[in-house]
């Protein structure tokens, strides 16, 4: 009864191969089958940020991007940040150093939407980076020091950031 | 010394690595998952339900309806318990309720196998109800023959009080005296925490556990245990991470619902969890108020009397109730000191809307709203400059609250206005912005700020903590006080660190609270964690090291009175020498053949004392007039907390309540459908949350007064920053505008009516 489709996927730099429920979205099924929690849900309709994820390099909020898309894509989560002694990442560490994590629930987004940016290479003005941190809602920190915490880590490191995804296993069903 | 220092927060690193777990991210992918059915009416009764065709969906385990659940009313507030029943919260619900008071109420659960079946099962419920008609709005509800929710309750009114000073009539008589009139209203807003309210349940050992997304989980184990009739001790609640509260998790929401239906299906794990649009409706919003005020002023600006009356939609339960609405009339008393008199009322109202709890600020959101507004509009009818009327009239340094005993020990309203007026250059812009024409023009406002830090002598107020020392000579922390992202781990572990005499990173502070293990604490809630945690942390502290001091007397034959803990080693005091490690020390003592000992320490703490928290906003802004549009160009808070435990971490508090009192002020406001009583914007496109583009830099500054009556000279953070922003744009739009609105939000839709009978925007007729 219920339809299910095989599709073929990378999930931070592993190459996986599942069945996937037609009806589930991303978000569930980093969440659910693969135990990405860093993936968050706080509205599921693509409003709030909380499950942004990058696909083939580009940032989706996987709540409303549906996992049979996800076919033939790379994925990227947090979880693909660290390196591989548990070092964090440059816009990881610019976050802790600015204090731009409080409840740190919406955190894991605005981390990948700011990988984003790095890895364009550009340098943006303040306003700009606002524009592109837009899509995300936090109701705790009134955004000054993410948005400082980002602006650090392009100015900082926009033309040192290591390409390299850390070899993040995910567990299998 | 940590106390002082901006040190990274303790869940820095698992928070941005998303190692962080949320409640959601625990649960076993085993559970059951359970869905509530929302009334469909604002109000009236579930005659029948038929759920024969919702239990053929393939994957329902269990359906209950209102027509099942135990004949027990509760009270969901997240207050401590009360042993006199005079003073215990208002209980008026049940776990489903058959007898309907808002639309959205809870009228039945379903238990099913995956969301899926859940889902569909709700949708093949049959309901039918007899309707009554509804009432949304407080003063409609007080009317005489408007619709009753409450047989206990006439004309609806959950509460009224009144309180007063002096001799009102007399004073009014004085001759010569202005009397200026302004009614001010607040919307009805949610907390809007990311993460959404979720908890799941199952049966161990004969007792149920439920893990949730709480601020208070030694007060959901109570209130579990008395909506279910069973007793408290067979409840354990254990409370992981949360993504936000801001009080609207200081209610105990889905939790007693969960832990029934877990026993409903012999239990089973079940998991809870509601959406964002539920959220809107279904968990508790910040009650709307509509505040009258009249000031009796003399010419020269000191106020003689003044009068307020307070109307708080409390919607369709009692949750904390009148509670809130006495802060607010508080908050009204207190800020400014008339000469000869004052009077107050506050009515605390049931309507058909969503139930009204505690949000951050408790009240006086609403009350510096209006009060603030109302000081604007006093100084501009009497054409006095505002900071010269405020200081003439505000709370004077040296007073002492005869009910509280709580002392202004400094002169912090005046150190604030200084702070801020500097950094926005107030007296330049205000002279600046005068005499404006044109379209778009731009002015500047400010606003006080009156705060209380705890609860006393209001309630209890206590604290335990549990420290145990290791092998290494760390220590691990428990509290009952939460974490809930405004960093109380961080702080509390600073504490500690400096009372012990060990590295901040020898503290290990055990951020899940379980009730089964960690001290009792009532949670986080007020502005309290800093004060009364750093009490109890203090205290038990203290305790811990004079036993480790003993034992180093023991082993090094030291006088107990030169030896201390300094940097993580036992010091004697007279040589300055280092005669041991403490690690040294815990590993002896936890092995020695001759003396073997397990160090730890516990305690309570009761404080009997509570302070004042002060400061004050000013924001700048662009008021663009066909537009309808604001703009807000500057903001600054300055604030009196007394000593900063961590000041990036402040400053961060600072922000958030900022970012809380913009949408306050500019967009928040939740709507509904007059015809019936369904919430039209029960979503994140619909209710306009501030965006990181409504944004301005948010600047803070603050004045360090120690505080006397706290144990590391701290006092309220967490909810004062919302509180005096909104009405500091509102007096920067007076200034550029010359239009006093007395509705928040300035949204586009109030500016407009404001604006053209102002005659700004000329109308067609």
């Amino acid at each position: 009864m219920i339809q299910r489709k095989l599709i073929t996927c990378t999930i931070n730099g592993n190459k996986i191969q599942t069945m996937v429920d037609v009806r589930a979205s991303l978000t569930d099924m980093l969440r659910n089958d693969y135990r990405l929690t860093s993936v968050k849900k706080g509205c599921e309709v693509g409003e709030c940020g909380a499950c942004n994820v990058m696909i083939d390099g580009e940032c989706f909020n996987s709540c409303i991007y549906l996992a049979v898309w996800a076919d033939s894509k790379h994925i990227r989560t947090v979880e693909s940040l660290l390196g591989s002694a548990g070092e964090l990442h440059p816009i990881q560490q610019a976050f802790v150093d600015e204090g731009a994590v409080q409840c740190g629930y919406c955190t894991p987004g605005f981390i990948m939407t700011a990988l984003e940016i790095v890895q364009s290479g550009r340098q943006y003005t303040r306003d700009e980076l606002k524009k592109l941190l837009s899509g995300h809602l936090c109701r705790c920190t009134g955004y000054e020091n993410i948005v400082n915490a980002v602006e650090k880590a392009m100015k900082g490191t926009a033309q040192s950031i290591p390409e390299t995804i850390s070899r993040h296993r995910p567990a299998t069903r | 010394m940590h106390v002082g220092q901006s040190l990274p927060r303790v869940d820095a690193y698992d928070k941005v690595t998303g190692r962080a777990k949320y409640t959601d991210d625990l649960v076993d992918k085993s559970a059951l998952i359970a869905k509530v059915l929302h009334a469909q009416i604002a109000h009236g009764l579930v005659i029948k339900m038929d759920i024969g065709e919702a239990l053929r969906v393939p994957g329902v385990v269990k359906i209950v309806t209102c027509f099942d659940v135990p004949d027990i009313l509760f009270s969901t507030a997240g207050h401590p318990w009360s042993t006199d029943i005079s003073h215990q919260d208002v209980a008026d619900r049940m776990l489903l309720n058959r007898r309907v008071r808002l639309y959205g109420d809870d009228i039945a659960a379903v238990v099913a196998e995956d969301e899926i079946a859940a889902s569909s099962a709700l949708r093949a419920i049959r309901v039918e109800y007899e309707e009554y008609p509804h009432v949304l709005n407080p003063i409609e509800a007080m009317a005489p023959g408007a619709p009753q929710l409450h047989d206990a309750f006439l004309n609806n009114i959950l509460k009224q009080t009144s309180a007063g000073r002096g001799d009102f009539e007399a004073a009014i008589q004085e001759p010569g005296l202005i009397r200026i009139e302004g009614e001010y209203e607040t919307p009805m807003v949610q907390h809007s925490h990311l993460e959404l309210p979720v908890s799941y349940a199952y049966i161990e050992s004969g007792r149920i556990v439920i893990v949730s997304s709480t601020q208070i989980p030694h007060i959901v184990r109570r209130v579990v245990g008395q909506a279910l009739g069973m007793p408290w001790g067979k409840v354990r609640v254990i409370k992981p991470y949360i993504g936000g509260g801001f009080g609207n998790k200081q209610d105990v929401l889905y939790e007693p619902l969960n832990a029934y239906l877990c026993q409903q299906v012999g239990g089973r794990l079940v998991k809870l969890e509601i959406s964002r649009e539920e959220t809107f409706f279904a968990t508790r919003v910040r009650h709307a108020d509509k505040i009258r005020l009249v000031s009796y002023v003399r010419p020269n600006g000191r106020i003689v009397a003044r009068s307020c009356d307070v109307y708080a939609n409390q919607g369709a339960y009692a949750s904390h109730g009148h509670s809130v609405t006495g802060k607010t009339m508080t908050a009204f008393r207190q800020l400014y000191h008339e000469e000869k008199a004052h009077r107050v009322t506050g009515h605390t109202v049931y309507t058909n809307t969503p139930a009204a709890g505690a949000m951050r600020g408790y009240g006086v959101p609403q009350a510096m709203f209006a009060v603030e507004s109302h000081a604007e509009d006093i100084a501009a009818a009497l054409n006095l400059d505002s900071l010269t009327f405020r200081r003439m009239n505000m709370m004077p340094v040296g007073f002492t609250d005869d009910f509280s005993k709580n002392v202004n020990y400094y002169d912090s309203l005046n150190q604030c206005i200084e702070k801020g007026r500097a950094c926005i250059d107030y007296d330049r812009k205000r002279k600046l912005y005068q005499n404006q024409t044109g379209p778009v023009r731009r002015g500047v406002g400010m606003s006080l700020l009156w705060y209380n830090t705890a609860v006393w002598p209001i309630s209890l107020e206590a604290s335990s903590c549990r420290m145990v020392l290791n092998q290494d000579g760390s220590v691990q922390v428990q509290l009952g006080e939460t974490e809930i992202g405004q960093g109380a781990d961080t702080a509390f572990a600073q504490m500690t660190a400096d009372v012990l005499g060990i590295p901040f990173h020898d503290v290990h502070m055990i951020s899940t609270q379980d009730t089964d293990i960690t001290p009792y604490g009532t949670g986080a809630y007020a502005s309290r964690q800093t004060y009364v945690g750093g009490m109890s942390i203090r205290q038990t502290a203290n305790m811990l090291k004079e036993k480790i001091i003993s034992y180093a007397h023991e082993l090094t034959r030291m006088q107990i009175y030169d030896l201390d803990i300094q940097n993580a080693s036992i010091i004697h005091r007279p040589t300055g020498n280092a005669l041991l490690s403490l690690g040294e020390l815990a590993t002896e003592a936890l092995y020695s053949l001759s003396h073997s000992e397990h160090f730890s320490a516990e305690a309570t703490y009761q404080c009997k004392t509570n302070a004042y928290s002060l400061g004050c906003a000013f924001a700048e802004v662009e008021v663009d007039i066909p537009l309808c549009k604001i703009t807000l160009l500057n903001i600054v808070n300055a604030h009196d907390c007394g000593r900063l435990v961590n000041p990036q971490l402040a400053a961060a508090q600072v922000h958030g309540g900022m970012s809380m009192g913009i949408g306050y002020g500019l967009s928040e406001r939740m709507l509904f459908d007059e015809k019936t009583g369904r919430l039209l914007n029960d979503n994140f496109l619909d209710y306009k949350l501030s965006t990181v583009l409504d944004h301005p830099r948010l600047e803070t500054r603050f004045v360090e007064n120690y505080e006397p009556t706290s144990a590391f000279g701290t006092k309220a953070l967490g909810e004062p920053p919302a509180v005096p922003v909104a009405p500091a744009i509102r007096n920067a739009v007076l200034h550029a505008t010359g239009v006093a609105i007395n509705r928040a939000p300035l949204n586009p839709h109030e500016l407009f009516t404001a604006f053209v009978s102002a005659g700004l925007i000329p109308t067609e007729k």
